[in-house]
């Protein structure tokens, strides 16, 4: 157990493990390790991002929905607008309508009764002057008693 | 062990305590008792083998693994490689401030390298140097009381002295390259005492210089000291339980569970003084 020449050996092989270790060993090893840690801090970063970026695309999606919403809300009651519109002015149109066909159709009317009555009066006073002539004979005097034939066809 | 009948309890602890010796005597190879009068140009040859053995492992795992790091995802033993250096540079990054790019490789070195002498504690005491008996009896017709084998490098002083020797001159190579060499004088004599009267302070000097200098040349020893000591003593312990028969097998076993955190500990023990010890070489305040 009394120190010898093993020493100095032992001294030797330390010095070569130590610098051999120092140059090959520590190292790469040393620049895996800290290649791989910034690789994960990389992907850390990027997941953050990734996520902030969906959480964001969420958003607008959200926003975008929305819009869409009012959007088709807004559409649906112009059309509903619209529609009772229409609607109202097509019966506005037929009302019209209806009143002018009604205001012809009676005008018309008016006027078939009125030309009727003229001609069931002419003919009435014709009739009447016929019956007249042959009751009264040639007693009359067509030009002398027009007047009154006249009057006559009035009062019908 | 080969049986003998003048094969004492003693003689069997003192075989399995003696290294295996090699020197030259008249200019020739001599091994074992040959030597016993070969003084300090005498070679441990079990310790040298085993250390530089187990040394060279470490490196060619560790190398092997470094050669094929990939960044992506590791295998296992990049796994278990890239845990014991990230475990050491934590351990180097929290006690050394400075920048050094020997101190972290040489702290990777002393642990693994440490541990895996350690670990040579584990394997059961008789089964290496009563293999070594026997190829020595079989292949070379020596008596297998003469071949001896200790395969835990570091109960051998010469290991752990060697260990200690080279933190030590890192630790005067890191106080002179740091504070020069004028700083380096000046903080083994100026300290712990130290005063402005210029007289008092010369007066001074001797006691400073003889405290500094006992702290500084205490830390290799100390070093060197815990660790042998350490395993020596658990060595011994295990020889001892060797001894007794069949009844060492629970004994054994708790004896070795409890000497896994011995051996992880001393190897730990000794990086952390290691890095500690450098530290307090490299920075200037006292």
């Amino acid at each position: 157990m009394n120190l010898n020449a093993t020493l100095l050996g032992e001294l030797i092989a330390f010095t070569v493990f130590v610098l051999f270790c120092m140059k090959f060993v520590w190292p790469p090893l040393m620049k895996a390790i800290e290649a791989r840690q910034q690789k994960i801090a990389d992907g850390l970063a990027a997941s953050d991002r990734a996520e902030k970026d969906l959480a964001m695309a969420q958003d607008k999606a959200k926003d975008q929905l929305k819009d869409a919403k009012a959007q088709a809300a807004e559409i649906i009651e112009q059309a509903r607008k619209r529609e009772a519109k229409m609607i109202e002015e097509a019966a506005q149109k037929a009302n019209a309508e209806r009143e002018s066909i009604l205001a012809q159709t009676k005008a018309e009317v008016e006027a078939e009764r009125n030309r009727l009555r003229e001609d069931l009066r002419k003919q009435v006073a014709a009739l009447a002057v016929a019956g007249a002539e042959r009751i009264l004979q040639r007693s009359i005097d067509e030009a002398a008693h027009s007047d009154i034939l006249e009057k006559l066809v009035q009062e019908l | 062990m080969a049986a003998g009948e003048e094969l004492t309890l003693s003689s069997h602890i003192q075989h399995h305590l003696t290294n295996a010796k090699m020197c030259t005597v008249d200019g020739s190879v001599a091994f074992n008792k040959a030597c016993s009068e070969a003084g300090f140009w005498t070679w441990h040859v079990d310790t040298l083998a085993w250390s530089i053995g187990l040394g060279i492992l470490f490196l060619w795992i560790f190398r092997s693994v470094a050669n094929k790091a990939t960044v992506g995802v590791p295998g296992k033993l990049q796994c278990f490689v890239e845990m014991v250096v990230e475990f050491v540079a934590a351990n180097v990054k929290d006690t050394y401030h400075g920048r050094s790019k020997l101190i972290a490789p040489l702290a990777l070195t002393i642990f693994v390298w440490v541990f895996l002498m350690n670990l040579m504690d584990l394997v059961p005491v008789d089964f290496l140097p009563a293999f070594a008996g026997f190829v020595g009896e079989t292949a070379f017709g020596m008596d297998s009381h003469d071949v001896y084998m200790k395969i835990v490098p570091t109960t051998d002083i010469n290991m752990t002295a060697a260990l200690a020797i080279g933190v030590f001159i890192l630790m005067i190579g890191y106080s002179i390259r740091i504070k020069g060499v004028l700083g380096f004088i000046k903080e083994l004599t100026l300290h712990p005492f130290s005063t402005k009267n210029i007289p008092l302070q010369i007066l001074l000097i001797p006691f400073n210089l003889l405290l500094e200098l006992i702290a500084l040349v205490a830390k290799p020893f100390s070093l060197a000291l815990r660790l042998f000591g350490n395993l020596y003593a658990g060595e011994m312990i295990f020889i001892l339980i060797g001894a007794i028969g069949l009844a060492q097998l629970p004994l054994h076993f708790v004896w070795a569970v409890f000497h896994i955190l011995v051996i992880v500990l001393q190897a730990f023990v000794f990086m952390m003084l290691t890095i500690v010890y450098l530290s307090m070489a490299s920075s200037d305040n006292h």
